[in-house]
């Protein structure tokens, strides 16, 4: 079911703007597409043009190969049909942005994900008030309460000065969250270097290019199994329990990602640490930001839209579900 | 409270059976008494803390957090202890000198149901969100930290150097919070004695058969009734029925138990007398009515009466016969049976044959109702706890199949939480109407789990509270033991143990099983 207003239109498959013929983070390929950031489930390959941040434009870049469009910086404006937009900080992962829609008086605000907790890897997300306020709903049970990311990178670096035998396997997401807990390790003072999969190669690359110290990373390759006890290593969830992680002398597998809260989820993946890290907002960062922006209606993307809804709703904010397809709750 | 917290965290992050029963070790040696025993009664299933009903949890709850908002939790979290635990608003600077583990079960222990509330707020209001889990968790039963009662026994013998099977007999001598057992274990006190207790010994099980096949002469042949399996314990004047778990079911059975009054332990199959099956043993689905009741009403005991059929003899008074070969048991059973009451008490028939492809033959002819398969038991095995290899073979019954259309899903529990894992399928009828044939939550690979939850996630059509109904396009092949008539379903059928055989993405929906089709199976 696609809601319509008289110049923005949500579709099951992204966010469309008729009189300019963009999608907003579209799953298909399309000939014009305004992406908010460069995760898989909302930057895909194959757009005829691209629109967003120089960032997020490198970061498909590195993923899909050359891109065809325009890079906008944070706060600067551009006229699409009959649509102004601009982008502002989400605080999610690198680059990754709001994007600020305009028309007829009417404001919309497409949060893409977002977060409000500090991160060294990405500016902080900014607040705008508007009409409508599209809001991502990953996080949205108050059971869900991220604790202070201190208290994690704390317990991580005590657990390997308590088994230094053992080497510490984080599974941590390619984009972004790999990318912000080295650099969280780094603000609480670790600075021996961290050993990271291939995988994780190219985008922390990305990453120093744009900017983001990371301090010393090498690859895992060349060492003996041996040489590792005692120290970081950090590879993509999916690479936890496969033949590459046998190598290791008997890590302790740890996951930083925010559904590490409910325990049950850290147990189907096989994690002993559970670091509850994630690049999403909260529940309380949630519920706060839309009393904080105000907006006239929310609506709600991929998630726990029914929970979002209904707390909108208690509240007296107008909301409603949209349902997209293809986005992924697990990478985070 | 800190320490048995940490431990069931740890052992939830644990899956290595090895490191599991050193952590469970560790504790019990570093803890103090009775700390410790009240641990170790927690994660046996032993203490039981009635006041504090999950009802009383839920309306703790619901008083500090909007009702729909904790029902969508509880829905996805997929527990309660752990929603209620994370949920609570409770203090940010929990208390500085948490209450100790005994402390809290002495409390709870004393408690009235109208004082739980209070009580247990005060409780959850001095703990941080883990310790609050912990809390929860005793106070409702039911760990789930993947510690089953035996592994904690096997950890209890390891940490002490005992003999897991002397703990297991020696357990239902003692009672929680075992300082006895303990001082035993530290060589401080005697060996508590069960001899003149009515108690538990664990069941020997059998492994499938799969493909392997047997020497008659040395293995004997018997059917595998389709009951519940249990064991019958007179001693001391007194009887006790226990399930395979050990659980004390004496209470739903009084007509069997009131009719064993021979000293001795004996091993059988509970079953009740079908009228369809003319007095004879009914399906499973008739031993259902009596299964899971408190209290058992007369109409209950005259309509679907118990009967024990035996299958083997632990104890013959005192003497203990599990150390015998099974066939001296067989004759030692033989007559014992003759001191029985005949109306509650048969023994399971021998299946004679002359060898193994005339077994088979009789297998796949088997159409007895109360018949699950067979059993192949060497000839020589003693009578041992658990599952050994190369002494018992079970031989089950090749399952039914069907190609059915999954119509609702809902989210799993415990290991599956926060995954739509458990599906409502169905076949169709003449006008080409879909109506509900079962539900089943297992039979698929994590993979597979993946691939089924998208497709609802994808595919829902409407919301039921923790119901989605979806598209019916899917079609899920099931397997299945037996099919009965029914009011479970719309369709008037049930089945026994589906599970998801093979995910037909494949098939067209259309082309699943007719209602029909399902029905003829019906035996």
């Amino acid at each position: 079911m696609a809601f319509r207003s008289s110049w923005i239109e949500a579709h099951p498959t992204g966010i469309y703007l008729p009189s300019a013929d963009a999608w907003i983070d579209p799953a298909a390929p399309v000939d014009r597409a305004i992406i908010t950031h460069g995760h898989s489930d909302h930057a895909r390959g194959g757009h005829r043009a691209v629109l967003a941040t120089r960032e997020t434009l490198a970061i498909m870049e590195c993923r899909y190969g050359p891109q065809t469009g325009q890079a906008l910086a944070y706060g600067e404006a551009v006229r699409i049909g009959d649509v102004d937009l601009r982008l502002v900080p989400a605080g999610h992962v690198l680059g990754s942005a709001q994007a600020v829609l305009e028309c007829r008086g009417e404001r919309v605000v497409v949060s893409g994900d977002y977060k409000r907790r500090p991160d060294p890897t990405c500016a902080p997300f900014e607040p705008v008030p508007c009409d409508v306020f599209v809001t991502e709903a990953t996080f949205a049970l108050p059971v869900f309460r991220h604790p202070p990311i201190g208290d994690e990178i704390g317990r991580l670096l005590a657990a390997r000065q308590a088994q230094p035998d053992r080497a510490i396997l984080i599974g941590a997401y390619a984009l972004g969250k790999a990318q912000r807990v080295i650099a969280e390790l780094r603000r609480h003072g670790y600075e021996r270097p961290l050993f990271i999969h291939g995988a994780l190669q190219r985008l922390c690359d990305l990453y120093r290019e744009l900017g983001v110290a990371l301090g010393e990373l090498l690859p895992i390759s060349d060492l003996k199994p041996a040489a590792l006890a005692g120290e970081i290593v950090l590879a993509p969830p999916s690479a936890l329990n496969d033949r590459w992680s046998r190598r290791l002398p008997d890590p302790i597998t740890a996951m930083a990602s925010g559904w590490m809260r409910v325990r049950q989820r850290a147990r189907q993946r096989g994690v002993e640490m559970p670091l509850v890290i994630s690049d999403h907002a909260d529940w309380d960062e949630l519920t706060a930001t839309i009393r904080e922006i105000a907006p006239g209606e929310v609506w709600v993307t991929h998630g726990r839209e029914d929970a979002l809804v209904h707390w909108c709703h208690q509240h007296q904010i107008a909301a409603r579900e949209l349902t997209l397809v293809g986005r992924e709750d697990e990478d985070d | 409270m800190q320490a048995f917290s940490q431990l069931l965290d740890s052992l939830i992050y644990t899956r290595s059976r090895n490191a599991k029963l050193d952590l469970i070790g560790a504790y019990l040696k570093a803890a103090p008494d009775p700390d410790r025993g009240w641990a170790l009664a927690a994660l046996t299933g032993d203490l039981s803390l009635p006041a504090v009903q999950p009802s009383i949890i839920r309306a703790l709850v619901s008083q500090r957090v909007d009702p729909v908002l904790f029902g969508l939790s509880y829905d996805y979290v997929g527990d309660l202890a752990e929603t209620a635990a994370l949920i609570w608003p409770g203090a940010d600077m929990p208390d500085a000198a948490p209450p100790r583990l005994s402390e809290v079960v002495n409390e709870l222990q004393l408690l009235t149901r109208a004082q739980a509330p209070v009580v247990m707020t005060r409780l959850l209001d001095r703990l941080d969100a883990n310790a609050r889990f912990a809390l929860l968790k005793l106070a409702t039963g039911g760990m789930r930290v993947g510690v089953s009662a035996r592994l904690a026994k096997t950890a209890f013998a390891e940490a002490f150097a005992l003999d897991a099977d002397d703990v297991e007999e020696v357990w239902h001598a003692v009672a929680p919070p075992y300082t006895a057992l303990f001082a035993w274990a530290e060589g401080t006190g005697p060996r508590p004695s069960p001899e003149d207790a009515p108690v538990f010994r664990p069941f020997m099980l059998a492994h499938p058969l799969e493909d392997r096949d047997v020497d008659l002469t040395d293995y004997a042949a018997e059917w595998k009734w389709d009951g519940i399996r249990v064991q019958l314990v007179h001693v001391g004047g007194e009887t006790r029925l226990y399930s395979r778990a050990g659980d004390d079911i004496t209470r739903s059975f009084p007509d069997v138990a009131e009719s064993y009054q021979t000293p001795g332990v004996v091993d059988g199959e509970l079953l009740v007398r079908g009228d369809v099956q003319g007095g004879e043993a009914a399906s499973f689905n008739a031993l259902q009515q009596r299964l899971g009741r408190k209290t058992v009403s007369s109409a209950m005991l005259s309509d679907f009466p118990a009967f024990v059929r035996l299958y083997d003899i632990l104890f013959d008074g005192p003497e203990d016969l599990r150390p015998q070969p099974w066939t001296e048991r067989r004759i030692r059973l033989e007559t014992f049976m003759s001191r029985l009451d005949r109306d509650r008490f048969d023994l399971s028939p021998l299946v004679d044959v002359p060898d193994f492809s005339a077994l088979e033959e009789l297998r796949l002819g088997a159409r007895d109702a109360a018949i699950e398969g067979l059993m192949l038991k060497r000839r020589d095995s003693p009578y041992i706890s658990g599952r050994r290899v190369g002494l018992w073979y079970k031989w089950k019954r090749d399952p039914l199949v069907a190609d059915c259309v999954m119509m609702y899903a809902q989210r799993g529990h415990g290991k599956r939480s926060s995954y739509y894992s458990d599906y409502t399928f169905g076949c169709w009828t003449e006008n080409g109407e879909l109506l509900p044939v079962g539900k089943a939550y297992s039979g698929f690979t994590d993979e597979e789990l993946m691939m089924l939850d998208r497709f609802v996630r994808n595919n829902t059509v409407a919301r039921f509270g923790p119901v989605r109904e979806v598209e019916k396009t899917l079609v899920l092949e099931v397997a299945f033991d037996s099919i009965h008539a029914s009011k479970r379903h719309k369709s008037g059928l049930a089945m026994r143990f589906p599970r998801i055989n093979r995910i037909r993405t494949d098939k067209p929906a259309a082309e699943a099983d007719r209602i029909e089709t399902l029905r003829r199976m019906v035996r």
